[in-house]
């Protein structure tokens, strides 16, 4: 009895930490600052769009959201063809240059992204890619691949010998066994990897951040923390700028729920 | 067929890993010639830096405590929601869900909650009498820190019960069976079966929420900024700012090798503790 109380309780209590601050953002996304901050939960006065109209209207939110979009998809397309093509070739060679390959990229692994800040700004800095959205594409693609490989060339290990070798038996290339087996067969793992990746391109800060100064190339993560004031923050716009900024997170949520969940996790159990 | 991969691996993550290492042997603004100093960074690093050791030591702390908080939470969550029934599925997806959101959108959502005057928070624990502990939790200097931690736990503990949930069903039920049959307690059945099974799974969730924290940045940039008096800085906030406010790039690339060291050490650490098997299957 005991039991069931402090276990109903616990778990009761957690959900509504998680339900309690996500409502006071969506219902604070209709309502005008001094609404939510007298009654943060109570359902608003009227359903007004105004926040999101004046947000379109701004236009400080539709930029940001085109460039995020353009930098999570040609980041996650290319990381997964690299990484892809990468784990094939780690998976299916037995020579000493697969094992080589492989501890190349676990080298990634232990070294964590953030402290190449200081010379890829350098770098770039050099290369005019700072204020561009390829510069952001080509340190995702860089930081991201190490975990990537990772993860596919498991799986790819897992596909059994013998499909690979009828195929070569048929005379299939290399490319064309990557192409007509190991892709299809492991398309779970690649949209499991592919979420993962774009929820880390979607949501990364730190390299924007640094490399990103210009109004007309900033990322969403960018934007909402703009939308933090120096002396005084409009939490109304705020709420209505986080919600934007979450939908697709949100529908591809419910949409992908078991490929989300397996991407997010197995993101972290093999990092 | 891994060349693409290889190219752009070594030339934007190995040829810059290697580059930081340089930078952290010289003195260099930016601007001017960078000039070799040896191992002085390192030096003044350990000896004459108490900032910096105050932040490591903040970073400590910090790991600390959302490894032991996000871990027995996200354990004791699983436990409960180890069968898959309607309501258990349900309350998992709840819980998973902080986990999709961007870490400047939570920093932001948590900063209006912890604000001392029309903050969700304090206002809930005046409602309930409980004023003494309405603080100012960002803008004190004692409380700053372990705010950002628990919004970190807040942030990842659902991704953690769903990892722990996939382990935990990995145990075979007839073990608890033969427990029951034995009138073993439930604390006796965790005690003597879920925890020793739980074991790996429990390592890999330690190991990635400490390399986690100690690759924290977001949320306190977001949410603090490292203040008040630097009282919630972080390694990597101090190697931005060092880098992007103090312009001295040289040191700050010292204490990016510091990182990586501190990171490699706890990972070692961690395996022959926890006797990770990281090798891929």
């Amino acid at each position: 009895m005991f039991y069931k109380w402090t276990k109903n309780i616990l778990l009761t209590t957690f959900a509504l930490a998680v339900l309690v601050p996500s409502s006071i953002v969506v219902l604070g996304s209709f309502k005008k600052d001094v609404e939510i901050y007298t009654k943060p939960l109570a359902l608003p006065k009227s359903w007004s769009l105004d926040n999101f109209r004046n947000l379109i209207h701004t236009g400080n939110v539709f930029t940001p959201f085109k460039n995020s979009v353009i930098v999570a998809v040609f980041s996650v397309f290319f990381t997964l063809l690299f990484a892809s093509l990468a784990a094939y070739a780690i998976s299916r060679m037995t020579t000493v240059t697969g094992r080589v390959l492989f501890i190349l990229f676990s080298l990634g692994l232990a070294i964590p992204g953030q402290v190449n800040i200081i010379p890829i700004y350098h770098l770039f800095v050099k290369l005019h890619l700072t204020n561009s959205l390829l510069g952001l594409i080509l340190v995702n693609i860089a930081l991201t691949l190490p975990i990537s490989i990772f993860i596919l060339t498991s799986f790819f290990k897992d596909i059994p010998r013998e499909m690979y070798e009828v195929a070569g038996i048929d005379g299939a290339g290399h490319l064309r066994i990557y192409r007509s087996i190991a892709l299809p067969l492991s398309r779970p793992a690649m949209g499991a990897t592919g979420i993962f990746l774009f929820v880390i391109c979607w949501n990364d800060l730190l390299y924007p951040l640094m490399l990103i100064t210009q109004l007309d190339k900033k990322t969403l993560p960018l934007t909402l923390i703009d939308f933090r004031g120096e002396f005084a923050t409009s939490y109304s716009m705020l709420f209505t700028a986080i919600m934007v900024a979450s939908i697709p997170m949100v529908v591809m949520y419910i949409a992908m729920q078991r490929t989300f969940v397996a991407g997010l996790t197995a993101g972290a159990v093999k990092g | 067929m891994a060349i693409p991969a290889v190219a752009v691996y070594s030339f934007l993550y190995l040829y810059p890993a290697i580059q930081n290492l340089a930078y952290s042997f010289e003195r260099w603004d930016g601007v001017t010639k960078p000039q070799y100093v040896g191992l002085h960074n390192f030096t003044y690093l350990a000896t004459n830096d108490d900032l910096f050791r105050k932040i490591v030591g903040n970073n400590i702390r910090f790991t600390l405590i959302v490894v032991i908080f996000q871990t027995a939470l996200s354990l004791l969550f699983a436990t409960f929601l180890l069968k898959n029934t309607k309501t258990t599925i349900l309350l998992r997806v709840i819980y998973f869900f902080p986990t999709i959101l961007s870490s400047v959108s939570v920093g932001l959502i948590w900063t209006f909650l912890y604000n001392p005057n029309f903050g969700f928070l304090n206002a809930s624990l005046k409602a309930i009498g409980l004023n003494k502990f309405a603080l100012n939790w960002l803008g004190d200097s004692k409380y700053s820190l372990y705010a950002i931690a628990l919004t970190q736990v807040w942030f990842h503990t659902g991704q953690m019960v769903i990892i722990y949930v996939a382990g935990l069903q990995q145990i075979p039920a007839d073990l608890y069976e033969a427990a029951e049959v034995d009138g073993a307690t439930r604390w006796q059945q965790f005690k003597n079966i879920t925890w020793p099974m739980a074991l790996p799974t429990t390592a890999v969730v330690v190991a990635y929420t400490t390399i986690q924290s100690f690759r924290a940045f977001d949320l306190v940039y977001s949410m603090t900024q490292g203040g008040p008096l630097n009282s919630s800085d972080l390694i990597v906030t101090s190697i931005y700012n060092t880098a992007f406010s103090s312009f001295k790039y040289g040191y700050a690339s010292a204490q990016s090798i510091v990182l990586i060291v501190v990171v490699l050490l706890v990972t070692w650490l961690q395996r022959r503790t926890l006797r990770i098997d990281y090798g891929v299957k």
